[in-house]
């Protein structure tokens, strides 16, 4: 009898479980669903009837119309690509070499230098004093440094980057590379880096989203739209419709009546592409990431 | 002779280990320190010619300004009030989600959902703001159509300032859902199987369980997070804002909030006295509210305080 109870209860919790997240789930994948419906519908089709489910008529104009104007694209894809690269090698290289300094039971400074790093997470100047340091005194309005610089450090990522090195790292380890003559930045470089790749990896893929994701950014600095990243390109596409004929231009051609819908869509898919494609391979990372970290605040 | 604790003494002894911390020196000196003697500009008439050195010092006048054009109780109000809806409703949707998955029979039903809820965390804030015009825009939007298609009348969203209150939340826990349920469930599943052993034996059933052993056990983790969140209640999410609302001035009642006003400020309006005394009574605030939250958290637990 209590057997039996028992089964029915666990039928009953799977059933409720399997429909609310099953809810939750399409509820959270259906807008790419309508972006990339959107995006291969006809635009005609769109200006009539809206967007749908399904295409009411399936069309390939707005891409096929990208990619025969595909300079400017390429040139954010590019800016992009090559920020995200250098600002995460660089973060990386810094980062990890603060978190294993501050992670040196040996260094004497490693909890008032933390506390500091950590201070600017609770108490700061605020945007506008920040961007007059940026703007009038480093005097980088335009200029790809401040697109790459800011987003360089973050106290999470170095708390987050101590935490898998003093977890992976026992004392006696370093104890023993001091025994043997090796200097700090020798146990560093090729005792300490190779122990902690998947940490190398999580805080790597955390500043490599950022970069990639980041739209504020060129909005605060950069004036030449040769400049613009990837996102802040969409955004401005998105927002008028001066800048989907920028890039629909190329020197003398210019398209008349552009599918300026369904191109609005198809440049989101391309913009985000990298991400959809990667991100089930790369999320455990984030998962690492985020579990250890929440753990240590 | 140098005191063989003093601060040179470790400079020698350490001179590898502190090079090595040049970098980060210089980042957060440039980047955190040196901007906060702006703060200044909070007390002053900016004068664009000259900077810091040239705009005169006028006391609380741009505070007064803030202040008496109601403008601070409002971005404050606005401020608040979405960041306590983010976090309370936030939080219970991911315990929620995270202990039904918990317990869910089925492995690669539960990877293959978690993994597909996590997928708005990785897309950019302009990605939400394609997905608003896509669902919500008057004429062609996903919504509006299907609302016409089954004959009801279509949202003017960016016409109706009280709409915001369900949008600007909704597309948040669309945004966080993963991230959270990702914590919580590492905190469920550092629960002892023998406590659920145990209770199966005693006949209790999973909805028992859940009430009586999950529940339980992950309130810490949850009165923590929402501790810390609760301390960063001034600090508002602008990209979200920005993103969904942009420059819609219809909305600003019921959608400015600090963050945005201060970008406002600087960007549109060029108002750096203003926006700087709103960021700098913002960094102020949450600073004592921090504290605050970090002293009751230590008082309770000393091992979950920040410092």
């Amino acid at each position: 009898m209590q057997a039996r109870n028992k089964g029915s209860a666990v039928i009953l919790f799977n059933i409720f479980a399997y429909t609310v997240i099953l809810i939750t789930t399409i509820l959270c994948v259906l807008p790419f669903w309508l972006i990339i419906v959107g995006s291969l519908t006809d635009n005609a089709s769109i200006a009539v009837d809206g967007y749908h489910f399904l295409p009411k008529v399936f069309s390939l104009e707005a891409y096929k119309t990208i990619f025969m104007f595909p300079q400017t694209v390429a040139q954010a894809y590019t800016v992009t690509t090559l920020n995200t690269l250098i600002g995460t090698s660089l973060g990386l290289f810094f980062m990890s070499m603060a978190g294993y300094v501050l992670s040196r039971k040996d260094f004497k400074y490693r909890n008032r230098i933390s506390f500091l790093i950590y201070f600017t997470t609770i108490f700061g100047g605020g945007l506008v004093p920040w961007y007059m340091m940026v703007s009038g005194i480093l005097k980088l309005k335009d200029s790809y440094i401040a697109l790459c610089y800011p987003g360089l450090m973050a106290p999470f990522l170095i708390i987050l980057m101590r935490t898998f090195i003093t977890s992976a790292l026992p004392d006696e380890v370093v104890e023993s590379a001091k025994i043997d003559g090796a200097g700090s930045f020798r146990t560093y470089w090729s005792i300490v880096l190779p122990i902690v790749k998947p940490g190398l990896a999580t805080v790597g893929l955390f500043l490599a989203l950022n970069y990639w994701n980041d739209w504020f950014l060129t909005a605060m600095f950069i004036t030449t739209p040769r400049k613009y990243e990837l996102q802040f390109y969409l955004y401005n596409m998105l927002s008028s419709y001066e800048a989907l004929n920028y890039m629909l231009s190329s020197g003398v051609t210019i398209v008349t009546n552009p599918p300026s819908e369904s191109i609005k869509l198809a440049m989101t898919i391309i913009a985000t592409g990298p991400v959809l494609l990667f991100y089930p391979f790369i999320q455990r990372y984030f998962v690492a990431g985020i579990t250890i970290g929440a753990v240590k605040g | 002779m140098l005191a063989k604790t003093g601060f040179l003494h470790e400079l020698k002894k350490n001179r590898v280990l502190f090079i090595m911390l040049v970098p980060t020196f210089i980042f957060f000196i440039i980047n955190n320190y040196l901007p906060m003697a702006g703060i200044y500009f909070a007390f002053a008439k900016y004068d664009i010619r000259g900077g810091i050195f040239h705009s005169p010092f006028i006391g609380l006048k741009n505070f007064e300004f803030l202040w008496k054009s109601n403008i601070l109780l409002q971005i404050t109000k606005n401020t608040i009030l979405y960041n306590t809806i983010f976090i309370f409703a936030g939080n219970f949707l991911q315990v929620f989600s995270a202990i039904l998955l918990s317990r869910l029979i089925g492995n690669l039903f539960r990877k293959i959902t978690q993994t597909l809820m996590f997928l708005p965390y990785f897309v950019s804030y302009v990605i939400m703001g394609v997905l608003v015009y896509n669902l919500f825009n008057y004429e062609i939007g996903f919504i509006n159509t299907t609302l016409r298609g089954i004959g009801a009348d279509p949202l003017d969203v960016f016409n109706d300032p009280n709409l915001w209150y369900a949008l600007i939340p909704g597309f948040f826990m669309w945004k966080w859902i993963g991230y959270g349920t990702v914590i919580y469930l590492a905190s469920i599943l550092g629960i002892s199987e023998e406590y659920y052993e145990a209770a199966e034996l005693d006949g209790a059933n999973v909805f028992q369980q859940i009430r009586h052993i999950t529940i339980p056990l992950i309130i810490p983790t949850f009165i923590i997070l929402i501790l810390f969140a609760l301390g960063n209640i001034m600090k508002g999410q602008f990209d979200l804002f920005y993103q969904l609302v942009g420059n819609n001035g219809n909305l600003y009642i019921s959608t400015d909030i600090i963050d945005t006003y201060v970008y406002r400020s600087l960007v549109s309006n060029f108002d750096i006295g203003i926006g700087s005394a709103a960021g700098l009574y913002q960094s102020v605030f949450g600073f004592i509210l921090i504290m605050v939250v970090n002293f009751l958290v230590k008082r309770k637990n000393p091992e979950y305080a920040l410092f």
